[in-house]
């Protein structure tokens, strides 16, 4: 089986694009979400993403063929909110395991008929693991700065659970993603580790921060740089940015990553800023122009997409990825 | 296994520190101890062990000042914050964990790396779980054993944090060269060959033991760390040294010099091989080029343990030492330097004494005598600005420089007058203002010294200055710019009134914010949209003369870059600004009051007063209230922060705050025997229920079926964990309902009558400094007066506390029972509620204190409020309510919806 670690030095791998809008475009109702499984659920479940891939197996599946067909080498499961904090708003805590499981399952499925038609480009899929609705770091109660909602054990427990399903599910790397506060990214990585020490096994590891605003700050405070060194006690195979801001304004923060890591670096920027409706709409051409000034820069070993974009996206992405050279890594320096 | 110890362990020798990977920290910004970094300081005042007032805070809950403690450290130039809780008395994993929760959600202080420092490993790693940054643990050692050991140095592989390793073992503390190597040694081949902990993360804590304490054996203790750390350095790769440096000249407490110089001594030869981190208090540091040399001498002697009688004759020497101080002649030696020097000297040290001598010199030697303002007064202050840049001269200190200035400049003027030959335009002409219905103006004072002295030319408007004035003021002057201040929260509105104006005017001339209400935030989300010649809040007075200097300068490229770059920052605050405020839950007001803070109201917490009805004191003595006063606020004026009397023994600001304390208190003198103020109260004690949840009915008699007047109260809206009250003050009385007989109080005192009289006289003077100083106590009065009216009310009027016995430093930290929340202030934000005070009281036609249109006290040395007696009333802070309470607070005021808006503003929510 091919090794992720060894197509990485080889060439810029492309990430799939955003997985929301995508399942927008099928205007699922209320009974579609629910499916056989959920039919008599007490609560309403329209919205929840994650739970298609129990009820609409067949969507899920179609969407990551899509991504692959344009030339993403790297599918993310449907599992951002598979935690059972995150679930928690649709009582479906109890169904972690199997969200996560079937995910992995699908995605697997469909990577390894792509691996299958082309082998000269394998395909991978990378277990999603989103931040969660609570975070460690800030108080939901403007009265009480000292209040948490969560501690870091609850999440630790929580990502552990996603972790193990995922393992189980077959993905070939953990994508810890969208970290808007550092520490919630640390009870996950601390959960991984649990689970790689536990099993004997060594699941290559990304991590995506996000920027929120232009200040350059996470949602918890802290610079790029800052960020990057809370999280690099673990080896990671790629730390990056993701979402939130439109290509052009990452790249001073990929810089500062970029130039202080030893690991590969991960980009998947949304398509622009949403305009006044909500929306993304900066085309493929656009985005891609942008993303060629990455390359130029030479920053990037991982490139995708997050809110916004589409095949047509990520198509117009892997066409110029193919053309370009990854940024080196440490091992690569260091035998250089 | 560790060969022939004393050749492996060869303290001589010529080698190279081994470094090839470096230590990186972070908080909410990244510290990266790189080859350019030669020593990180930590800051201990955090620590339970090391200092007896952030105990005291802790052991207290007074989380709000332990946090500032934290800020003082960082602000005084702490890399790093070291945070210890070890303390049989505390629940310390509990203190930990909130202290730090409370400390990520001040940016200014999350900024640095945290060492989260405790014996116990259980609150080292409930610390660690609450950090985002990667932090320092100290510390962990070999003293229990390899196996409790490996399993920590595991999780902090897991947790991400660099660790202090005590060399210590199974065995005890290392106490020699040997033993320290030895221990860091095995310490480190188990992190890194063992365990895979990165080596740049280890910081070896080699132990500083004291010298000279005349036991042979402690001799070696210095010498012995210095080696030991530069074998460590050179032998165990990327490794830090780190030590307490305090520790080794223990036995010459009580004699500073020495200590200081000892320190400087054990610094200077520990940093040379290789310790690069370290807890050293700056102002226990003396510089080593300035250690007299025989004292120098004794000390290496003692620590590098050059000679067997070395402990004894720094002894001897330190006897001779301790009692020096500098004789008179010493301290005006700085009168033999050349003429610039003594005019930086005098401006710097804010000395008037000799400036007019020395001004007249460099006039007798300069063609033009505008020539000594624009060459000798000029250089002098810029070393000034400067330093005060650099923060290290602070704001009494500048101010008295001004002073000194100003003496020069009246001595020259004349000279200057009757040359009569082309004066140099002033750098630009600047309009000051206190806006309308606000009458503070110390702030605004300050600034306009500050931009006097750097030759802008003032126009000082003063307070209460109506908007068409100061526009019409801004045109018929031709100003460069305009400044506004002000102190209230109505004073924010008529700023935003003003900016309107400027834009339907057609101004272009840029608008400067400052003053204690304002912010950044308000100037940008409420200011600056509205006018777009430029608008700047400026935080304090030492950024008055850059951003002036910037936007009115002659390059014009260089003034809009600088408004587009501050307009752009201001996008961002109000973008965050108004996607903050919508993911704010707030409560229907029904819900709201439901959740009321539910209080026992029984015989036991409800009292009947001795005496009600309206009382006037005319003229209390003023040496009555000086056992009340607060002195924090009155450093916090002059912009020093920290604790009285803590303040005075400061690292920082120490010295500063020692002047200005002994200058306040020769003002304070002459202020009590010569009677400078009038002090006067007005207060009195009312039968009052709570009706209709929010109103407070107060009575003419306890017949309780006339109602004088009926008091508003505002309640807390915004969406609170499970569990917490939303309060308004109406909890505090007891509801109609139960038919217990409560009572409520109301009080204004004064001291302000005589205050503007003597500032003017002093301004007169040119002096500014004693003009402040004369306002700021004032205020320091009025709240005195405040605290003892509240303490006659507790022990006599209402007579619930008659067993009180309180010190002031428990009246400062309101140990007492009872609350006396004044209109405006958070618990009670709505100014409109004095307006009702005034007539309960009959305020105005009783003492005289007046209300402005913005409802501001006039004089300005007044505090009003009203007094709640039930034992569980506590202040609190209303926080944003939404339109349905204004609206509703409207209906009950009489007021209409937009009044009542424009009244609540700043706590209303954005919807």
């Amino acid at each position: 089986m091919a090794n992720i670690r060894e197509e990485l030095k080889k060439r810029i791998l492309v990430l799939d694009g955003a997985m929301g809008t995508m399942i927008q475009q099928y205007k699922f109702t209320e009974e579609d979400y629910r499916g056989e499984q959920f039919k008599d659920w007490h609560v309403s479940v329209k919205g929840n993403n994650d739970m298609l891939s129990i009820t609409q197996p067949n969507a899920i599946k179609e969407i990551h063929a899509k991504y692959f067909e344009a030339g993403a080498d790297i599918a993310e499961t449907n599992t951002f909110s598979s935690t059972t904090i995150a679930m928690a708003d649709y009582e479906m805590e109890n169904y972690v395991y199997q969200l996560n499981y079937e995910s992995a399952k699908i995605a697997k499925e469909v990577a390894d008929e792509f691996t299958a038609k082309e082998p000269h480009k394998p395909r991978f899929v990378a277990g999603s693991i989103g931040p969660t609705n609570r975070t460690l770091s800030m108080s939901p109660d403007v009265n009480d700065p000292g209040y948490r909602a969560v501690t870091f054990d609850e999440l630790r427990i929580a990502y552990k659970q996603q972790t193990e399903a995922l393992l189980d599910g077959g993905v070939d790397v953990l994508l810890v993603e969208t970290v808007f506060d550092t520490l919630n990214a640390k009870a996950a990585l601390f959960a991984i580790e649990e689970v790689k020490e536990e099993r004997g096994i060594d699941v290559p590891i990304m991590l995506s921060g996000t920027i929120t605003d232009a200040s350059g700050r996470t949602l918890s405070g802290q610079t790029a740089e800052a960020f990057l060194i809370s999280v690099s006690h673990i080896p990671l195979l790629s730390v990056g940015l993701n979402c939130a801001l439109g290509a052009d304004a990452l790249v001073p923060h990929l810089e500062a990553i970029a130039s202080n890591t030893q690991y590969g670096v991960s980009a998947h920027p949304n398509a622009g800023l949403p305009n006044a409706f909500g929306e993304y709409d900066e085309s493929p051409s656009q985005m891609a122009a942008q993303i060629q000034g990455y390359f130029d820069k030479d920053l990037i070993n991982i490139i995708g997409g997050c809110c916004g974009t589409t095949p047509a996206h990520i198509k117009a992405i892997a066409d110029i990825a193919a053309l370009a050279k990854p940024r080196l890594i440490a091992e690569q320096l260091s035998t250089k | 296994m560790y060969f022939v110890l004393s050749t492996h362990y060869e303290a001589r020798g010529m080698s190279k520190i081994k470094q090839t990977k470096y230590m990186k920290l972070s908080g909410l910004e990244p510290l990266v101890l790189g080859p350019d970094m030669n020593f990180i300081n930590v800051g201990e005042r955090t620590n339970v062990a090391g200092s007896k007032m952030f105990l005291r805070l802790i052991k207290e809950e007074k989380f709000d000042e332990a946090l500032s403690v934290a800020l003082h450290q960082v602000e005084g130039g702490a890399q790093i914050i070291d945070i210890n809780m070890d303390d049989g008395l505390i629940d310390g994993k509990e203190s930990m964990v909130r202290f730090l929760n409370l400390i990520m959600a001040e940016p200014d202080i999350a900024r640095v790396p945290i060492m989260i420092d405790s014996s116990k490993w259980d609150i080292i790693e409930a610390g660690l779980q609450v950090v985002q940054g990667k932090c320092v643990v100290n510390s962990i050692s070999l003293k229990e054993g390899e196996e409790v050991f490996k399993e920590h140095v595991r999780k902090l592989k897991m947790y991400g944090a660099a660790v202090i390793v005590m060399a210590f073992d199974e065995v005890g503390q290392a106490d020699n060269y040997q033993r320290r190597c030895e221990i860091a040694e095995r310490s480190y081949r188990i992190m890194v060959d063992e365990c895979g902990f990165p080596s740049e993360d280890i910081i070896f804590d080699l132990n500083i033991f004291p010298v000279a304490t005349g036991m042979e054996e402690h001799r070696r203790n210095a010498i012995d760390f210095i080696e030991a750390t530069h074998w460590v350095r050179t032998n165990l790769p990327n490794v830090s040294v780190s030590g307490g440096v305090s520790n080794v000249s223990f036995s010459f407490r009580g004699n500073n010099p020495v200590r200081e110089a000892m320190h400087s001594v054990f610094l200077y030869h520990a940093i040379k091989k290789g310790m690069n981190m370290g807890i050293v208090n700056p102002a226990m540091l003396e510089v080593y080029d300035d250690i007299p040399k025989d004292l120098l001498e004794y000390v290496e002697d003692v620590i590098l343990d050059r000679r067997d009688d070395a402990t004894e004759r720094l002894l001897d020497f330190a006897e001779s030492f301790k009692g020096e101080v500098k004789s008179e002649a010493q301290k005006l030696a700085w009168r033999d330097l050349p003429l610039q020097e003594r005019i930086t000297h005098g401006l710097v040290k804010g000395i008037d004494q000799f400036i007019v001598e020395d001004v007249e010199e460099a006039r007798l030697q300069v063609a033009k005598p505008l020539e000594v303002i624009e060459g000798h007064l000029m250089i002098g202050m810029g070393v000034v600005g400067d330093l005060f840049g650099e923060g290290k001269m602070f704001l009494p200190q500048v101010v008295k420089s001004a002073r000194v200035m100003k003496r020069a400049v009246a001595h020259l003027m004349p000279f200057i007058e009757a040359a009569k030959d082309e004066n140099s335009p002033p750098q630009g002409k600047v309009l000051l203002a206190t806006v309308k219905g606000d009458v503070h103006d110390i702030g605004k004072n300050i600034v306009g010294v500050v931009l006097a002295c750097n030759n802008y030319q003032i126009v000082d408007l003063g307070v209460m200055v109506a908007p068409e004035k100061i526009l019409q003021a801004a045109i018929d002057e031709k100003v460069d710019v305009i400044g506004l201040s002000g102190l209230i929260t109505p004073s924010l509105d008529e700023m935003v009134h003003i900016a309107k104006e400027m834009k339907r005017l057609n101004f272009t001339i840029p608008l400067l914010i400052g003053g204690a209400t304002t912010s950044k935030a308000h100037t940008a989300v409420k200011i600056a949209p509205e006018y777009d010649g430029g608008v700047v809040h400026v935080l304090d007075a030492s950024r008055s003369v850059p951003v002036t200097s910037t936007l009115i300068g002659e390059d014009k490229k260089i003034s809009q870059a600088f408004k587009d770059k501050t307009y752009a920052e201001y996008d961002k605050v109000r973008e965050g600004f108004l996607s903050r405020g919508r993911k704010k839950v707030y409560l229907p007001l029904a819900e709201a009051r439901a959740n009321n803070y539910k209080l026992e109201f029984n015989t036991d917490t409800v009292y009947t007063p001795n005496k009600t009805g309206v009382q006037v004191i005319n003229d209390l003595p003023l040496e009555e209230l000086l056992p009340f006063f607060d002195w924090t606020p009155f450093f916090q004026s002059w912009e020093l922060h920290g604790k009285f009397p803590a303040i005075l023994e400061d690292e920082i600001v120490g010295e500063q705050s020692k002047d200005l304390y002994k200058d306040a208190k020769e003002m304070l003198d002459k202020i009590v025997k010569e009677k400078w103020f009038v002090a006067k109260a007005v207060y009195g004690l009312f039968p009052a229920n709570t009706v209709n949840s929010d109103d407070i009915e107060i009575y003419t008699d306890n017949s309780r079926v006339e109602t004088i007047q009926t008091m508003l109260t505002l309640r807390q809206q915004s969406k609170k964990a499970a569990g917490k009250p939303h309060i308004a003050l109406s909890d505090y009385v007891a509801p109609k309902e139960t038919g217990i007989e409560d009572y409520i109080g109301a009080f204004c005192v004064t001291a302000g009558f005589g205050v503007e009289e003597k500032a003017e006289e002093y301004k007169q003077n040119l002096d500014d400094y004693n003009s402040i100083m004369v306002k700021a106590l004032a205020d320091r009065f009025a709240e005195a007066f405040a605290e003892y009216l509240h303490d006659k009310i507790r022990k006599q009027d209402w007579g619930y506390a008659k067993g009180e016995d309180l010190s002031n430093e428990e009246l400062i930290k309101e140990s007492y029972q009872g609350i006396r929340p004044a209109p405006g202030y958070p618990s009670c934000p709505d100014h409109t509620e004095k307006t009702q005070l005034w007539e309960l009281l009959s305020v105005k036609e009783n003492i005289g204190v007046e209300l402005t249109d913005s409802l501001a006290m006039f004089p300005t040395a007044s505090v009003s409020g009203h007094y709640f007696a039930h034992k569980d009333a506590r202040y609190f802070g209303l926080g944003k309510i939404t339109k349905e309470q204004v609206h509703d607070f409207a209906n009950r005021r009489g007021l209409s919806n937009a009044e009542a808006e424009r009244w609540l503003s700043p706590n209303m929510a954005e919807e």
